[in-house]
């Protein structure tokens, strides 16, 4: 019997991955990283592959750096292979042509994901792999995870066996993400197909000086071509190889593949023809279309290229009379989709009387059910068959779409679980967990599958898990539970969590409310759902189990005893035992207190549970719907039903056409996450804007104001708390209020942390304490709405280069996302009060494009005046390049509007012209707001004038008004994929601003190691410490004598912070500022995060510096900001996991790289204090531009 | 080493009196292995905190898995990692290691919080090969409900416990803040202990008078609380005969080892000045000890121990009041 075991499709691929290859080069990129992260730990763990070495895994600086490295190995006779996606695969392109080329033999592994077009998606669909179909690679798509494990070997078998080198592909999510059992190959299946002929004959190729060739020449125009059709004598073997493997794999397992595979009913008059996981619903649906007496039938492809046009013809059966073909794909433009056009003319080469349509489906992940399955058959029985359509969404517009029975459904054939819960709180860890359990210790068949939302802080996960008898092949989501968990209760309130239970099914919720109390608790909507379902309730105060044993919050090992009990999957006892041997594996090396803690929880759990008898529906609480009036259109008619999670009921005709959309939008959301919100004491604030400036949220604010305004909110304004402002920077008598925005705080209680104003009698208290947000919520509403009715500051009147003064202005920077204390908003968001009406922003991907761009709402916001930060997110790699594209333009248009204006000046007025052509500096807030009254007067004079010029002087008149670049993106970008662009630009002198949010790792995909990784520190390939230094980024800008550049800390130095963004924006040049964000990846204690920030700069870990060129002659531009190192180094990082972790995985290794760690530390300084007194000078002859 | 050092501690042979007390200098392989090169007695080993051991993998889980599960890009931030080196087991490894390389005696330390968490980890360090333990036992009895009686009653059930419970010989660190302390040490040693160290030195909190936060300190000791536990060893010396006594806190010198070799110490700790000095400061203390004893002609540590106690010195009342009278004088002098 083989081996069983429950992985996801990445983990199903990997297993072979790793054992046939010599060489992994990786990078991370979703939903890919989980394959090159298990082969990193797998290598750094010792294991071996099938020839008995330990690959060799290397992270490289970007996927076009795996993929060279690949070619390199490959091209010196190594077996080797990378894991890749979207993005990724794009910027392989080049190689993966290089090696098809030179018939090397190489299998690369695609999670499928769709590419950036309008819009980013990390999620599932064909864009990637499609775009590379032209590379000479063979394409095989699994379509579940048993088929990512199985064709994995057959990828690596054949590409030795053929020298073509495969795409071995399988979708983003749906199959790369999804947890299912399968039957494990052993090493005699794959050294079975590996043949050992085949890989000697692959080694013998590989370059060596004993044997020299030459391989990579320059062709000319005689023999190129030639040589070019050189290599199909091996493109036409392919397809019989792939067979033949796939017969020879279902000698040895039984499980027999075919190049397209046909299921159905033998006489079909209707087929669709697909590739990736949506072959599972189809065949669901095709099964019960054909139990209905139905002709249909599904033909899967498996592999792509090269095209299997016979084999594909022979699995229609003689009776097909019309095709559907389906897409995961959209090609613009194109008379149809590549698959569908490969079918069509495969068809029509053989002169059979079939009609072939297509569509195209689920892009970026969109669900792919039998629904949608049956309405591809249901108009394939029209007489007119729509030619070209899309299914799975509403086309209002160019109707496209075809519509959907929504009554059909095909039986279940599992039990069927749905697990509502917050990120936070273990849920998809222990539905994991639930899977395995029944996967590895029964004969049923499970599968999970795991949805989340975008939020990094207070996300819903909903955990979707099928069990039975066969194997699974539903392929999309749970729509009929038999069984739904609710983790959180609050989550009754916010979203439809009954609406999944099919009638009469049970439900489990943690309620931290006696059993008696649980039904009057519910929501009416709740109550009256379970009444009309006939629900089974039962109920289980979870977290006070799992704080009586000492677990916290951690309520998992409550939960899903509970869940076992109710499902009744297997006999109580033994589910118990399960689950603890379960929690045994997972956390035995995790330390044993934490395994009996858990073993204690799930003893206590059942006692705990009760029933919930149903009542009567008299609830007087509601759910939470509606979002307040004054939101604008598109909130409440798109943004809202993305909010509530129905954004698949929107049609095309309500998304915007090419990507854009408003901003301000989330403060729409008041998502109401903390459970304690600070609460202000005027009696004891010192005004110093501490609390404000690190809000990662935005979320407390503060304004000085005249009494009078005050008067003239009238009764509104009584609620507010206010105190005389300190100081003498204010006029006398003026007020100010510190207030927290009560539904938009995440609690993280970052302000409280760093408030230095405490109580003369009583320290614990401070100007602002964390209370209660269930008795204080109410109280800071009406406050918070009378804080925002009271006047924005005049922008002059405040001295932006302190603290406080910066803290009287406006965020436009909200309420992101990101995770609760992050470390990277608060430069943002001091970024948009410092400029944030003339900025625009070059974003790279990464966390902050997604805390600041992902839907449904986004945290760059605008003033009352509709100005704000201009956004946009190009990709990974090339950030630095945007943002000089646009200042280039920038630049351009005001060279051109100043002189059609000086061209204009006799129909305008000369005088306004002269006003205008004089510009004001970025900075100087009067000016500013007098440039934008003169560029209003122009747009008037210029109504007024007829003409080409007027036009167009008119279309540029925004381009007197100063505008500050600002690029931004984290280390990843910076200090790798992007740092060759990164250099160029701080190479070319032109004024743009960088800022490098430097959270020392890949925060985004799930912190994997980059350049900036410090030594010693434990990350995602780099399992056992990061053996180098990290890279000094800011030493290589300063070569180029003109950048200015600084580093600095929020938390170590607010007001050197503040300086330098000034000062960046200001220098009229390339500015690089780097500054050092705080990150869950580090493992410190998040409500801490800023004044632990003070120990990473006393230690010298984190140097504060400014180098501020000069064309002064004699000048010392460097200047150290922090003091000498107070404390060691080891203070500072015994203080964070990622530094923590190495010493109890690898004590020696810890502590030497703690030593070499400390003397980097010791040496840097040295060279810093050297610097302060280096005299440079940028030399600019007077009058000359630099370009 | 000279035989002439020779102590008994515990029922364990000793090849000196000077014994390495709980520090990271005892918390690392390498520098264990410095001390018993410049000849230490024996060493005690950091103290196994139960909280540390409970807590440590616990906030080690939270802070790893912080974050996992939150979004569909990264299921977690931190690598899957094997945790060898955690908490228990580290300590554990330490008293293995430091057991099967030392060739003088390991004595572990134990602090726990639990009834349950005392005998336990007693059974798991004695199982690590540990030749005695040493029971770190200190909470602030800030508990006002608790009465003094309460507070000893609740110390003398844990020692007779984790001595019921452990085939190995067991000391017991005593806090000098006992109103009774002749009293109960006699209660100590009646419930099993086989020895008494006096005393322990706690971290005690300071205040941090910029951000008037309540920090915890230790500072080395100074020679002067030398002073304290001399007193009582000298004390208890005649009343406790065969109870091995352990003196701690202040040795800088030979002669201070010589003082509470005389006072009644079967064996003298020392820590600060070990980490102010380095593990090799262990056979210059030896030196000097040796001179001391050729200059007053004494030939074994046995001959000399308890020789000034107060059973045994010219003065007993010394070690009472009038001890204190005479340092008065002395400084008006």
């Amino acid at each position: 019997m083989p081996q069983s075991r429950c992985v996801d499709g990445n983990e199903a691929a990997a297993l072979v991955a790793h054992r046939l290859s010599d060489v992994c080069a990786i990078y991370p990129i979703t939903p890919a990283s989980p394959m090159g992260e298990l082969a990193d730990a797998w290598s750094a763990a010792g294991r071996p592959n099938l020839w008995g070495a330990v690959p060799r895994v290397v992270e490289m600086q970007s996927e076009a750096g795996a993929a060279g490295t690949l070619h390199g190995a490959l091209t010196k006779g190594a077996l080797a292979t990378t894991f890749t996606a979207s993005q990724g695969l794009l910027l392989m392109l080049p190689n993966l042509y290089k090696i098809a080329g030179e018939l090397t033999p190489a299998v690369v592994h695609v999670a499928a994901r769709a590419l950036a077009t309008h819009a980013l998606s990390i999620f599932g669909d064909h864009s990637d792999v499609m775009a590379a179909r032209g590379t000479g690679w063979a394409m095989l798509c699994a379509s579940d995870v048993q088929e990512c494990h199985d064709f994995s070997l057959l990828a690596h078998a054949v590409t030795l066996r053929t020298r073509v080198p495969f795409l071995h592909f399988f979708d983003g999510f749906r199959t790369s993400h999804e947890v299912a059992r399968i039957d494990l190959l052993d090493d005699e299946d794959l050294r079975a197909l590996v043949r050992d002929e085949d890989v000697l004959a692959h080694r013998a190729r590989g370059l060596t000086p004993e044997r020299p060739v030459l391989r990579g020449t320059a062709q000319n125009p005689d023999v190129f071509f030639q040589a070019r059709e050189a290599s199909n004598p091996f493109y036409d073997a392919v397809p019989d190889a792939v067979q033949e493997a796939m017969d020879e794999l279902a000698g040895r397992t039984g499980r027999a593949y075919h190049l397209v595979d046909y299921h159905g009913a033998p006489d079909a008059e209707r087929v669709v023809v697909v590739m990736g996981s949506a072959a599972g619903a189809l065949a669901e649906a095709v099964d019960s279309l054909a139990a209905a007496g139905e002709r249909v039938g599904v033909v899967t492809v498996r592999l792509y290229r090269p095209f299997p046009t016979q084999a594909l013809l022979a699995a229609l059966p003689p009776t097909v009379r019309r095709v559907a073909v389906l897409d995961r794909v959209k090609e613009p433009g194109a008379p149809a989709e590549p698959l569908h056009l490969d079918v069509a003319l495969a068809v029509m080469s053989s002169g059979r009387p079939i009609t072939v349509t297509g569509g195209r489906y689920g892009l970026g992940s969109k669900e792919f059910t039998p629904r949608d399955a049956a309405a591809v058959f249901s108009d394939l029985a029209r007489e007119d068959a729509t030619p070209r359509f899309t299914v799975g969404i509403v086309d209002d517009v160019t109707g496209l779409s075809l519509p959907r029975d929504p009554d059909f459904a095909v039986p279940a054939t599992s039990t069927q679980a749905v697990f509502f819960g917050l990120g936070s709180d273990g849920t998809v860890g222990a539905t994991k967990s639930s899977v395995k359990i029944i996967g590895e210790s029964t004969e049923l068949h499970a599968q999970g599958y795991f949805v989340y939302d975008s939020k990094k802080s207070g996300s819903v996960t909903v955990s979707h898990l099928r069990f039975g008898p066969t194997p699974i092949r539903s392929t999309y989501l749970i729509d009929q539970a038999d069984f739904v968990a609710c983790h959180q209760f609050s989550l009754l309130e916010r979203m439809a969590v009954l609406d999944v239970a099919r009638p009469g099914a049970t439900v489990l919720l943690n309620a931290p409310f006696p059993a008696d109390e649980v039904w009057d608790r519910l929501p009416r909507e709740v109550q009256q759902i379970a009444v009309d379902k006939g629900l089974h309730l039962f109920t289980v105060d979870a977290r006070a189990v799992a704080r009586e044993v000492g677990l916290g919050s951690r309520i998992n090992t409550v939960m899903q005893p509970c869940f076992f009990a109710l499902s009744g999957v297997l006999p109580a006892g033994d589910a118990i035992d399960l689950v603890k041997a379960a929690v045994s594996k997972t956390y035995g090396r995790r330390g044993r207190s934490v395994v009996e803690r858990n073993h204690a929880a799930i003893d206590r759990a059942l006692d705990a549970m009760h029933e919930v008898a149903l009542g009567t529906v008299t609830s007087t609480s509601s759910m939470r719907h509606e979002l307040p009036t004054a939101a604008p259109d598109f909130v409440r008619d798109v943004t809202a039903l993305m909010l509530a999670g129905k954004g698949d009921l929107l049609p095309v005709s309500a998304l915007p056409v090419d990507g854009t959309f408003p901003t301000a939008t989330a403060r729409w959301e008041k998502r109401g996450l903390a459970d304690e919100i600070p609460v202000w004491d005027p009696s004891l604030c010192i005004d110093c804007g501490k609390c404000a400036i690190v809000c990662p949220h935005a979320a407390i604010r503060m304004k000085a104001y005249p009494p009078e305004a005050l008067a003239a909110l009238g009764e509104s304004g009584e609620v507010l708390l206010s105190k005389p402002v300190v100081g003498r920077d204010l006029p006398t008598g003026s007020l100010l209020t510190v207030q927290v925005a009560p539904d938009d705080c995440t609690g993280c209680g970052i302000c409280v942390d760093i408030c230095p104003a405490r109580s003369k009698t009583v320290a614990k208290h401070k100007a602002i304490d964390l209370m209660p947000a269930a008795e204080h919520r109410e109280i800071e509403r009406p406050r918070y709405e009378a804080f925002l009715a009271l006047p924005e500051i005049d922008r002059s009147a405040v001295r932006h280069e302190t603290v406080k003064g910066s803290q009287l202005l406006q965020p436009l920077f909200e309420f992101s996302g990101a995770c609760s204390g992050c470390g990277e908003t608060p430069y943002l968001k001091l970024l948009t009060q410092l400029f944030g009406d003339r900025m625009i922003v070059a974003n790279a991907t990464g966390c902050s494009s997604i805390y600041g761009g992902n839907l449904p709402t986004t945290p760059w916001s605008a003033n009352a005046a509709g100005r704000g930060p201009a956004w946009s997110n190009s990709l990974f790699e090339d950030n630095a390049e945007f943002g000089l594209g646009m200042r280039l333009a920038a630049d351009a248009q005001r060279a051109e509007a100043r002189s059609l204006a000086a061209a204009l000046a006799p129909a305008v007025g000369s005088e306004l012209v002269e006003a205008l052509l004089a510009e004001p500096d970025l900075q100087d807030e009067v000016g500013v707001a007098r440039q934008r009254e003169l560029v209003a007067d122009l747009r008037a004079s210029l109504a007024g004038v007829v003409g080409p010029e007027a036009d167009r002087l008119a279309s540029l008149a925004d381009a007197f008004i100063p505008s500050s670049v600002w690029i931004v993106g984290g280390d990843g970008w910076a200090y790798d994929i992007g740092f060759g662009g990164l250099d160029h630009v701080l190479s070319c002198g032109e004024n743009v601003n960088v800022l490098v949010l430097d959270t020392e790792v890949y925060s985004n995909t799930g912190g994997q190691a980059s350049k900036s990784t410090p030594r010693g520190a434990t990350a995602k390939f780099a399992s056992d410490g990061k053996g180098t230094r990290k890279k000094d980024l800011g030493l290589l800008a300063q070569a180029y004598g003109d950048v200015y550049v600084a580093q600095i800390a929020l938390g170590a130095n607010e007001t050197q912070t503040v300086r330098s963004l000034l000062e960046a924006a200001a220098h009229d040049g390339p500015s690089l500022v780097i500054a050092y964000s705080t990150c869950i990846a580090h493992g410190i204690e998040m409500s801490t995060s800023m004044s632990h920030q003070k120990k990473a700069v006393a230690s010298g870990y984190w140097p504060l510096y400014r180098y501020h060129p000069s064309p002064e002659a004699g000048t010392h531009p460097f200047s150290l900001d922090s003091k000498a190192p107070s404390i060691p180094l080891s203070e500072f990082r015994d203080s964070e996991t990622r530094f923590a972790v190495l010493a109890r995985t690898d004590p020696e290794r810890a502590a030497a790289l703690d030593r070499l760690a400390q003397a980097d530390v010791d040496e840097r300084w040295h060279y810093y204090e050297q610097l302060g007194g280096v005299e440079r000078t940028v030399p600019a002859a007077e009058g000359e531009q630099e370009r | 080493m000279t035989d002439r050092l020779h102590t008994r501690y515990l029922g364990l042979d000793l090849c000196s009196p000077l014994v390495a007390s709980p520090s990271p200098l005892t918390g690392s392989l390498d520098s264990l292995l410095r001390l018993e090169d410049s000849g230490i007695g024996a060493v005690v080993l950091p103290s196994l905190f139960e909280e540390e051991a409970e807590g440590e993998p616990l906030l080690l889980l939270d802070r790893m898995e912080a974050g996992a599960g939150v979004v569909g890009e990264a299921a977690e931030y931190f690598p899957d990692v094997d945790l060898d080196h955690l908490g228990l087991d580290r300590h554990l490894l330490l008293v293995q290691e430091a057991s099967a390389r030392l060739s003088v005696p390991v004595i572990a330390s134990l602090n726990g919080t639990s009834a349950g968490g005392w005998v336990r980890y007693a059974r798991e360090l004695v199982g690590a090969g540990a030749r005695a333990l040493e029971l770190n036992m200190y909470d602030v009895a800030a508990d006002p409900k608790r009465s003094s009686a309460d507070v000893e009653a609740a110390y003398l059930t844990l020692v007779r416990d984790v001595c019921d419970s452990v085939d190995v010989p067991v000391a017991v660190k005593l806090s000098p803040f006992v109103t009774s302390l002749a009293n109960f040490a006699a209660q100590v040693v009646a419930a099993g202990a086989a020895g008494l160290v006096l005393f322990n030195r706690f971290y005690q909190p300071d205040l941090d008078v910029a951000t008037l936060d309540v920090t915890a300190r230790l500072e080395l000791s100074h020679p002067s609380e030398l002073r304290l536990p001399l007193r009582w060893i000298g004390i208890l010396r005649p009343q406790l005969a065969a109870t091995s006594l352990a003196l701690t806190s202040g040795v800088a010198t030979g002669t201070d080892v010589a003082k509470g070799l005389l006072a009644g110490a079967d064996v003298v700790m020392s820590t600060s000045e070990l980490l102010r000095s380095g593990p090799e400061r262990v056979r210059a203390l030896s030196d000097e000890l040796l001179v001391w004893m050729n200059e007053g002609e004494y030939t074994t540590v046995d001959q000399l121990r308890g020789s000034v106690s107060q059973g045994a010195a010219a003065d007993p009342t010394a070690y009472e009041r009038a001890q204190y009278q005479r340092v008065l004088a002395s400084w008006r002098g």
